[in-house]
């Protein structure tokens, strides 16, 4: 830890970064801090918890207002994935983003089912394997079907419209979101008019959801969400063979698809 | 350049969820719910998600005004507050102590509301204590 802290603060005194968003311990509680050259003294409080905030939403919150300044940031495995993604969508410049890897603890994996509890470079931590764990989808994938949709619509009745899913969500970084847009969601009232609101969420998901499991841990009623984002992750990655949050330089479907039309290999007409 | 998070509680309601907020070279740019909180745990409803909205709203209050002649006129606490307190002790004098109450909040901590409610009961000595919810 005193190494990290030493490199970074080399990092913030050479310019090689103008600033480091981590964490910062406050009377026991770690919150998001963005550590600078003005105060070196501060990265002598920096902790890296086990409990997870959503650091690349801090980090587009900053790069917006300084959009030319080199900025370092600590990623766990599931916050590099967003990186992967940020910079296929443009959101960010790869060469002025430092990432400090974390590697999780096996515990933390198991906690979060993560099957890449670890970034691309690692830092800090030691890695451990990804835990392979569908016991969520199965559960729901053993239901037959009537009772599947059923069992749905039980939990989405639990929705108070917090729109914490999407808030907190390191993907959602659209302007404009359609969970917004009059036109096709029920705005100024709660709850939301089920299945359509959740189903919207899942479906924009296609392609973009890191399988980072902030949404559920902000769900108020606890809703499994994340199983659904996991099983849309998983049929792109088995109809079109793309995973998100791995390749930087892979084309995302809505570019490849392209605007001539695409047959889905038959494997769609197995249910 | 400065981001930083400042734990307080949402103002909403009663319940008190930890929330952090997101401030950008001084300015509250945003919300996130305080993980380890343990009123909400990370969670938050869509008033909470929000609750940095009202702070640069147009149109909000930021100092005390006394109606005179017939407008709204800025005035300092102090002004404000004694001008409360002689008021108070003339329509009580006039009118009885019955025809004052007040309206109290879910937002205000438990002392606040304990004091609120001692002062007309013990001070000017009506029950008319209410709560904002009935307004």
């Amino acid at each position: 830890m005193e190494n990290l802290k030493k490199n970074i603060k080399n990092m913030l005194e050479s310019g090689e970064i103008a600033g480091f968003l981590g964490i910062i311990e406050e009377e026991g509680h770690p919150i998001p801090f963005l550590f600078t050259s003005e105060h070196p003294e501060k990265l002598d409080e920096m902790v890296v918890p086990d409990l997870r905030y959503p650091m690349t939403d801090i980090l587009l919150t900053i790069v917006r207002q300084y959009p030319d300044k080199p900025i370092g940031v600590m990623v766990r495995g599931c916050d590099d994935r967003a990186l992967v993604e940020l910079v296929k969508n443009q959101r960010i410049l790869p060469e002025l983003v430092r990432p400090i890897g974390v590697a999780c603890t096996k515990e933390m994996a198991e906690y979060c089912r993560c099957n890449q509890p670890f970034p691309r470079e690692v830092h800090y931590g030691e890695k451990v394997e990804g835990v392979k764990d569908r016991s969520d989808l199965e559960a729901v994938e053993r239901k037959p079907l009537d009772e599947r949709l059923d069992y749905w619509m039980d939990q989405f009745s639990k929705c108070i419209k917090c729109y914490g899913c999407r808030n907190i969500c390191s993907m959602c970084f659209c302007e404009q979101c359609t969970l917004e847009d009059e036109t096709l969601v029920m705005t100024g009232q709660a709850p939301p008019e089920i299945p359509i609101f959740h189903l919207i969420r899942a479906f924009h998901m296609a392609g973009r959801c890191i399988d980072c499991g902030l949404c559920e841990e902000a769900c108020p009623s606890h809703i499994p969400l994340r199983s659904l984002y996991r099983k849309v992750r998983e049929e792109m990655a088995d109809y079109l063979g793309y995973v998100t949050g791995q390749d930087e330089y892979e084309k995302d479907p809505l570019e490849f698809l392209g605007s001539e039309g695409y047959e889905i290999p038959t494997k769609i007409d197995e249910t | 350049m400065e981001y930083r998070t400042v734990r307080t509680i949402c103002t909403y309601c009663g319940t008190g969820c930890g929330v952090l907020l997101e401030v950008m070279d001084g300015k509250v740019v945003g919300v996130l719910p305080q993980k380890d909180h343990p009123v909400n745990e990370g969670k938050l409803c869509i008033k909470g998600w929000n609750a940095h909205e009202f702070i640069y709203a147009d149109g909000r209050l930021t100092k005390p005004l006394i109606r005179k002649n017939d407008k709204l006129e800025e005035a300092t606490w102090d002004e404000a507050l004694e001008y409360v307190a002689k008021r108070f002790l003339e329509l009580k004098e006039k009118n009885g102590p019955d025809s004052l109450g007040c309206f109290s909040s879910a937002k205000c901590t438990n002392e606040e509301n304990y004091l609120l409610q001692k002062i007309f009961r013990a001070v000017i000595g009506t029950n008319n204590v209410d709560h904002c919810a009935r307004l």
